[in-house]
């Protein structure tokens, strides 16, 4: 059933409806997008996604305490990572144009794209200037930023993700919910049914009696993947790392299909986000040390691909380098939220995360999910949208992320800096707002609060009962009472008891009349 | 008016001052018994959190300037609560930074350098572990996040406690996870939050331990929450209540160790 189909604007301009290529995921549409804490409910209520997080999330977050605790100096390798990173984005001027200059003369050629319309119509245009109709991916979260894949299939041109998750995400109509494990949220079994289901419509199909064995259904992949490298001419990347000094491009992966993919095709394009450059080849030793143990907790990863531009009668003969802003400039301008363009897409932060491991990645509306999303996607696309508004919110504010991440970002500072620009920009006479005033003020003077107090010793004793269970009242209260009870203030405050103590000792504001 | 040389003041943060009475009061009583002198300035209220971490920062400025001048002519300031301390060294600089003046600036600094939890006074300043406390139950101890990854109180809470006589500690599973309070992530998220809270008190009745220890109050306004709904029977307990109790006290009261029960 490819037949879904699309209105599309062909070369000449002429719409025309053509039948869908690639498996259609759900539309986002930030308008309307519901806020965090009503996606996180609906996810809440998924057993089977909850039992497969809270099972994956733990195995490899145990995983990667072990490999980091092998090495002493991981704290070392930490400081370091960050001050590379700092000092790149510091100069981050100078070091694309050097980039640029490497990879031009190695051969590759580079494009600058401001947003993601501009980096997808280059895709677009290199593609058809070839005559196929058709590209393979390696996994790439900056393609997933720019929702080129959607891009290709309105112009009629199909995406092929060859990453194995990417792959069952892509054939069951999905979304990636892991920067890493973009299917996490699915089990074997759902795998086997997706395979079963689509697989076929959309190339070689699966074999006979498929189980859900994870070796079978991997061998299906492979098979069902093969095909489609052996006849790709083009092929769509992105990039862990792009280095100035060298212009050389950076690919770890796991599976060997991105170095496929890397390798076969005659024409390469790499969309390659500015803040993914690192001055020299040297500075691969420290982040090579750092991402495999922070993703996928392995010493080091199966696959590094590198290439620097064109080499005859090997690989690509054509490669192209598209250098993407899409929102990083505006988050470099922030002197306390630039720390997220630090990241290195490791999902360390993701897989520590006590909120995600819960809720998962869809809660997010975001290819970002997790810590680093609640930081990142509120910058990239701003803070109009009720979900990007509600993100920064979407933490308890524990910490943990901060602790695991590689780069050292500073997680919870830059949620709690985005909360205050949110409520910056929204001054009108909520409830919130009047109320955090009048707290504010109160909390002004310690005569005002020990008013407050009085109010509430004298709830507390009129209150029938030793404490409040579920109350109607919406907002706060009864999302506080819904699950938990209340305890009721004191019978008698501290303060109240101390003035009192102090009386009895003949000091205080009562001395001498004791 | 300027306090006499070392004398420690007690910050009893607002939610213990209106909540938890007991905690300050257990303070005090346990500092006086380690041969402190301790005030409770009356001018006190607030260490502004949560206001800061709602995005309030000018509404957090009241409670950041007063927090300095109620207490900055004291040699010490002792709080029982890992996340209220957490936030005068790690929030008031950045808030007196962004919104306050150098002079405010360089005030702040002098104060977060004498402002202690409860344990890491106790251990650092006092330097004493055994504080001749008697707690003859079982108990398990949550870290709280704050404590642990902000104001940063290591293994002193379990040093104190192991020292208790009487006192069985069992380990709880994962302690170092998040419990879900978060603060006004708590009423912003609810759902989210008690699905954390549950998973705590999950791990915390598999323990067995007739008391949950945790050095924030506001974390065991949550998970008691959570316990008293279910009648799970445990009961949240503050460090600095069971550091107060000494086998004299329990003589006099001729009861078990429970000053107060129920919901925290
Ligand atoms: S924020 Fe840090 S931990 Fe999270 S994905 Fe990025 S580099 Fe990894």
């Amino acid at each position: 059933m490819t037949a879904e189909p699309t209105e599309t604007v062909a070369d000449h301009g002429v719409p025309a409806v053509h039948e869908r290529r690639t498996p259609a995921p759900p539309p986002v549409t930030l308008i309307g997008m519901p806020k965090f804490p009503k996606n996180a409910k609906k996810e809440l209520g998924n057993a089977q996604l909850r039992s497969n997080l809270r099972h994956a999330t733990t195995t490899i977050r145990n995983k990667r305490a072990r490999v980091v605790q092998e090495l002493p100096h991981w704290e070392q390798l930490r400081l370091a990572g960050e001050a590379i990173k700092n000092r790149t984005l510091r100069h981050l001027d100078d070091y694309l144009i050097q980039l640029e200059e490497s990879l031009t003369a190695n051969g590759a050629i580079v494009h600058w794209a401001n947003d993601a319309d501009e980096a997808n119509q280059i895709v677009i245009d290199i593609t058809r200037s070839k005559g196929v109709d058709e590209v393979v991916k390696v996994k790439s979260m900056a393609t997933q930023e720019i929702d080129l894949n959607e891009a290709l299939e309105e112009a009629g041109i199909a995406a092929w993700e060859t990453d194995l998750a990417e792959l069952i995400v892509q054939l069951g109509h999905d979304r990636p919910s892991h920067i890493l494990v973009p299917a996490i949220h699915r089990n074997r079994s759902e795998v086997r049914e997706i395979f079963l289901e689509e697989m076929g419509r959309y190339g070689t199909p699966p074999p006979e009696g498929l189980t859900d064995d994870p070796a079978m259904l991997a061998g299906a992949a492979r098979v069902h993947l093969r095909d489609k490298f052996m006849r790709a001419k083009v092929a769509v990347s992105g990039a862990n790392f792009a280095i100035a000094e060298t212009g050389t491009l950076v690919v770890v992966e796991s599976e060997g299909n991105g170095r496929m993919c890397l390798t076969l095709p005659e024409t390469l394009i790499s969309i390659v986000g500015i803040e993914k450059t690192l001055p020299t080849f040297a500075d691969l030793e420290v982040f090579m040390q750092l991402l495999p143990r922070s993703s996928t907790a392995e010493r080091m990863n199966p696959y590094t691909s590198m290439w620097s531009g064109v080499r005859e009668g090997d690989g690509p003969q054509e490669v192209h380098v598209v250098l993407v802003d899409n929102g990083r400039t505006k988050v470099l301008a922030d002197e306390v939220g630039r720390q997220a363009l630090r990241c290195i897409r490791c999902s360390a932060c993701l897989n520590i995360c006590p909120v995600y491991e819960r809720v998962g990645g869809h809660a997010y509306g975001s290819v970002y999910p997790g810590p680093i999303g609640a930081i990142l996607t509120p910058q990239l696309r701003g803070t109009a949208s009720e979900v990007d508004k509600s993100l920064p919110y979407a933490s308890s504010l524990c910490g943990a992320c901060f602790e695991v991440c590689p780069v050292r970002i500073n997680i919870p500072e830059v949620l709690v800096h985005l909360r205050n620009k949110v409520v910056e920009e929204n001054p009108g006479p909520s409830l919130q707002n009047i109320g955090m005033k009048a707290g504010g003020w109160l909390m002004g003077k310690g005569s005002r609060f020990g008013m407050a107090g009085k109010g509430a010793e004298a709830f507390g004793t009129v209150w029938p009962g030793s404490k409040i269970g579920p109350l109607p009242i919406p907002g706060w209260a009864a999302g506080w009472t819904g699950a938990r009870d209340m305890k009721k203030p004191a019978t008698e405050t501290f303060r109240d008891w101390w003035k009192k103590r102090e009386k009895t000792a003949g000091r205080g504001d009562q001395e001498g009349q004791a | 008016m300027s306090a006499p040389t070392g004398t420690v003041a007690l910050f009893a943060t607002c939610i213990n001052d209106l909540m938890f009475p007991d905690t300050p009061k257990a303070v005090v009583r346990l500092l006086e018994r380690l041969g402190c002198t301790v005030d409770f300035p009356l001018s006190q209220t607030c260490c502004g959190q949560p206001f800061t971490n709602t995005g309030y920062f000018k509404e957090a400025m009241p409670s950041v300037r007063n927090y300095v001048e109620t207490f900055e002519s004291y040699e010490y300031v002792v709080g029982p609560s890992g996340s209220c301390i957490g936030s005068v060294r790690d929030q008031h600089p950045m808030l007196a930074g962004r919104l306050g003046d150098p002079g405010l600036q360089r005030r702040v600094e002098a104060i977060v350098a004498k402002t202690y939890d409860l344990s890491e006074f106790i251990v650092d300043v006092l330097g004493v572990t055994d504080v001749g406390a008697y707690f003859p139950h079982t108990v398990t101890y949550h870290s709280t996040c704050h404590s642990l990854r902000v104001t940063k109180v290591g293994d002193r809470p379990y040093r104190l406690l192991k020292a208790v006589r009487g006192l069985t500690f069992v380990e709880l599973p994962d302690s170092d996870q998040c419990c879900g309070f978060g603060g006004t992530f708590s009423v912003k998220n609810p759902d989210t939050s008690v699905a954390m809270g549950t998973d705590k008190v999950r791990h915390v009745l598999d323990t067995g331990a007739e008391y949950l220890v945790a050095g924030d109050n506001s974390c065991l306004l949550h998970l008691g929450g959570l316990l008293s709904r279910m009648e799970a029977g445990v009961r949240p307990i503050h460090l600095a209540e069971i550091l107060a109790r000494t086998e004299e006290d329990l003589v006099e009261a001729g009861t078990s160790a429970n000053s107060e029960g129920g919901v925290r």
